[in-house]
């Protein structure tokens, strides 16, 4: 997480730099602006992986020597097949021509999207609850297992 | 050898298991794999419709007071021509595609981190894309007024109907498919990645698409933003860009180039990423300073963000000495990249196969529009030739160098990966030989034409002004890179009707995409070598040669 950091950090704090220069040379408010949302949006995860970096283990990605055995596991519970990002999709492009062709458009649009988010928030919450560290304890309240 | 994987499924799950087959299952799938090969399908088609534009424009232009589509549609052709080969080709294509499928394998997961989000990025992207090219069906055509849309001339009263707004919608659907995918490389990269591939032994293709994705995040929500105005201005009565109601034009310029110049290296860094990895292995060689590589991408990533101003010199509105400074230091970064190049080919065994014949001829390609940018970060040359076809030949130069060599030899690097074919290698070279002469003739003489000043965007000239020869000199380049083009279709045809099969790791490469089965299998791998270098494959095949850190008895002190 430590180099992940520095990147983030490192771009952003180059992003401040050129920020400063620019605004106190051509006091342009456009690019200016801009720039320093580029920077924030550099500092601000790079102090966030900086901050848990120093409080948590090295991840295993980021170990020189290890076995692949070590992050061994069941992979594909969630589905490989969903029809869902399509239907959003067709949902984002009715809507998107509704800018152009009349509101219309949007009311279909928006059916799509709205149907196609609570479908595939239903599919996640299934597909999770395959997972066996996820399935409710036998015999409980029907609640899932503490982690 | 190590089992990483294991693909067993429970008792419910194989219960409820039914994989669909054929249209749907191409619809509904959120494997990588099948997303990357969609984005790598429908980018080509992109190209191939822009390009046929392209030949259209060259044509007009073959003859003086050309009359082969009127000034309004030529107007039209060239934005879309323009738009297609940005917004829908040399991006999607990069970022979609190859690193959709190649990401993940050269990093050893099973797939994105957001496979469902990747799956609707592509449908975003295919949708807008799809709704650029509505335009030419209204009664008022496409978008007319250049890739960049600058204000006033994209807004309501000099580009009115839906033709624009098709091309707002489409961009903006499109950046949003960008922006998606932008995070899920990202996080693919830092979260997704085998025990002991650290940052500092991912392969220079995953740098450069970690890098790509970054500068995703920085640019496309700037252009978002932007079109929003756009629109706003257009419809509902909002002066963002008007001077009428006390708005600023140039601003639409700072908004597009703060998205437009990152954009060009969010184009250009993967397909050096893909040089990056086919060299070193038609080369029989380690990259000659991996740091420095990923270093210069970085440095290549931040400045790119500081020069946006480059592009309105003219405009007598920005700091000349501010931007033109931090534009020519771009060619420091980028040098080193050459160099870097150079010195990994510098006494290896090359083996001259289609992939590296791609990447050799993308080197002076791209050195030649490379040196022509770095003359127009000059604000006197640059005052002198805006707008004219030097600036024309110049960033074709560039974009053909970086899309087209460097992505086509990524196409024959990753083809036998991708289908388990091999490629004809005779066409490939055919291929390779008549595209880079129709390049050359196509694109050297718009650099005269545009010092004896021929402006850009122009559908006819007249037979007194001196340019006939040359532009037809440039027309006739042109159909030659398409023919050249066209062999490309012919090579992947005959490897459909006739299948010469594709040995997992055909060209002995390095990185853990050589380690699984060409094609790879449903969550990649099966099993994976341990990583101990940033070249894990070839530690495994040549262990006499490895590079491999020693493994330390009672386990890696760095682990506690």
């Amino acid at each position: 997480m430590r180099t992940e950091s520095r990147i983030y950090l490192g771009v952003g704090s180059f992003f401040l730099l050129i920020l400063i220069v620019y605004f106190l040379w051509s006091k342009e408010s456009t690019g200016s602006v801009l720039l320093l949302a580029s920077a924030g949006l550099g500092i601000l995860p790079g102090l966030y992986m900086g901050w848990w970096s120093r409080r948590m283990r090295p991840r295993l990605e980021d170990v020189e020597v290890v076995e692949p055995l070590d992050i061994s596991g069941v992979v594909g519970t969630f589905p490989e097949n969903t029809i869902f990002p399509f239907t959003l999709g067709i949902g984002a492009w009715l809507t998107g021509l509704a800018f152009v062709f009349g509101v219309w458009f949007a009311v279909i649009g928006m059916g799509f999207v709205l149907g196609a988010a609570v479908a595939a928030t239903v599919e996640s919450k299934r597909a999770s609850l395959a997972e066996p560290a996820n399935r409710p304890a036998p015999g409980g309240d029907g609640r899932l297992r503490d982690r | 050898m190590t089992s990483l994987l294991s693909t067993e499924k429970t008792g419910s799950q194989v219960e409820e298991s039914h994989p669909p087959g054929g249209f749907y299952r191409w619809i509904t799938s959120v494997d990588h794999k099948v997303i990357g090969k969609n984005y790598m399908y429908t980018a080509l088609t992109f190209m191939f419709i822009a390009g046929a534009m392209a030949l259209l424009i060259r044509t007009q232009l073959f003859n003086p007071n050309g009359h082969v589509v009127g000034q309004q549609t030529y107007n039209e052709l060239f934005t879309i021509h323009g738009s297609m080969m940005l917004y829908l080709f040399a991006g999607p294509f990069a970022f979609g595609g190859f690193a959709n499928y190649i990401v993940p394998l050269q990093i050893g997961a099973p797939d994105m981190a957001f496979p469902r989000l990747n799956n609707l990025s592509y449908w975003l992207f295919l949708t807008g894309g799809s709704t650029m090219l509505l335009g030419f069906f209204t009664a008022s055509g496409a978008a007319a007024f250049g890739w960049v849309a600058y204000a006033p001339l994209s807004s309501n009263p000099y580009s009115p109907g839906p033709g624009p707004d098709l091309w707002i919608v489409s961009i903006a659907l499109v950046g949003f498919s960008g922006i998606f995918t932008g995070v899920n490389l990202v996080t693919t990269i830092f979260y997704l990645r085998a025990p002991g591939l650290t940052m500092f032994r991912m392969p220079l293709f995953t740098w450069s698409m970690l890098v790509t994705g970054i500068l995703i995040l920085v640019a496309f929500p700037v252009l978002t933003a932007a079109l929003v105005m756009l629109y706003a201005d257009r419809h509902f009565g909002a002066h963002f860009f008007s001077v009428q109601g006390g708005g600023v034009p140039v601003m639409w310029q700072n908004l597009f180039w703060f998205f437009g110049h990152p954009e060009v290296y969010i184009l250009a860094l993967p397909f050096f990423g893909i040089i990056s990895e086919v060299v070193p292995v038609f080369a029989r060689k380690p990259i000659f300073g991996y740091r420095g590589m990923v270093f210069a991408t970085l440095a290549i990533a931040g400045l790119s963000t500081g020069v946006w101003a480059h592009h309105m010199f003219t405009t007598g509105t920005v700091l000349l000495p501010f931007f033109s400074a931090l534009s020519l230091l771009i060619a420091v970064p980028t040098g080193i990249k050459v160099f870097t190049w150079i010195a990994t080919i510098w006494g290896g065994q090359i083996r001259f196969g289609v992939p590296m014949l791609f990447a050799m001829g993308f080197i002076p390609a791209f050195v030649m529009g490379g040196i022509t940018g770095v003359m127009l970060a000059s604000p006197p040359i640059d005052f002198y030739t805006h707008d004219t076809y030097f600036v024309v030949a110049h960033f074709h130069q560039v974009l053909i160098a970086t899309t087209i060599f460097a992505g086509f030899a990524g196409i024959y690097y990753w083809y036998p990966k991708i289908t388990g074919r091999m490629l004809s290698e005779r066409i490939g070279r055919w291929n390779f030989w008549i595209t880079y002469l129709g390049f050359w003739v196509t694109f050297m003489p718009q650099y005269l034409l545009g010092l004896r000043g021929m402006p850009r965007r122009i559908a006819v000239y007249s037979a007194t002004d001196g340019f006939t020869f040359l532009n037809r000199v440039s027309t006739v380049g042109a159909y030659v890179m398409a023919i050249g083009m066209a062999l490309f279709l012919v090579n992947v045809v005959r490897s459909w009707r006739r299948p010469v099969a594709a040995e997992d790791n055909p060209w002995d490469g390095a990185t853990l995409e050589w380690a699984t089965s060409s094609p790879p299998p449903t969550h990649n791998f099966h099993s994976l070598p341990p990583i101990r270098s940033a070249r894990p494959v070839w530690d495994a095949n040549h262990p006499e040669h490895s590079d491999a850190a020693p493994v330390i008895a009672g386990g890696d002190e760095s682990a506690h």
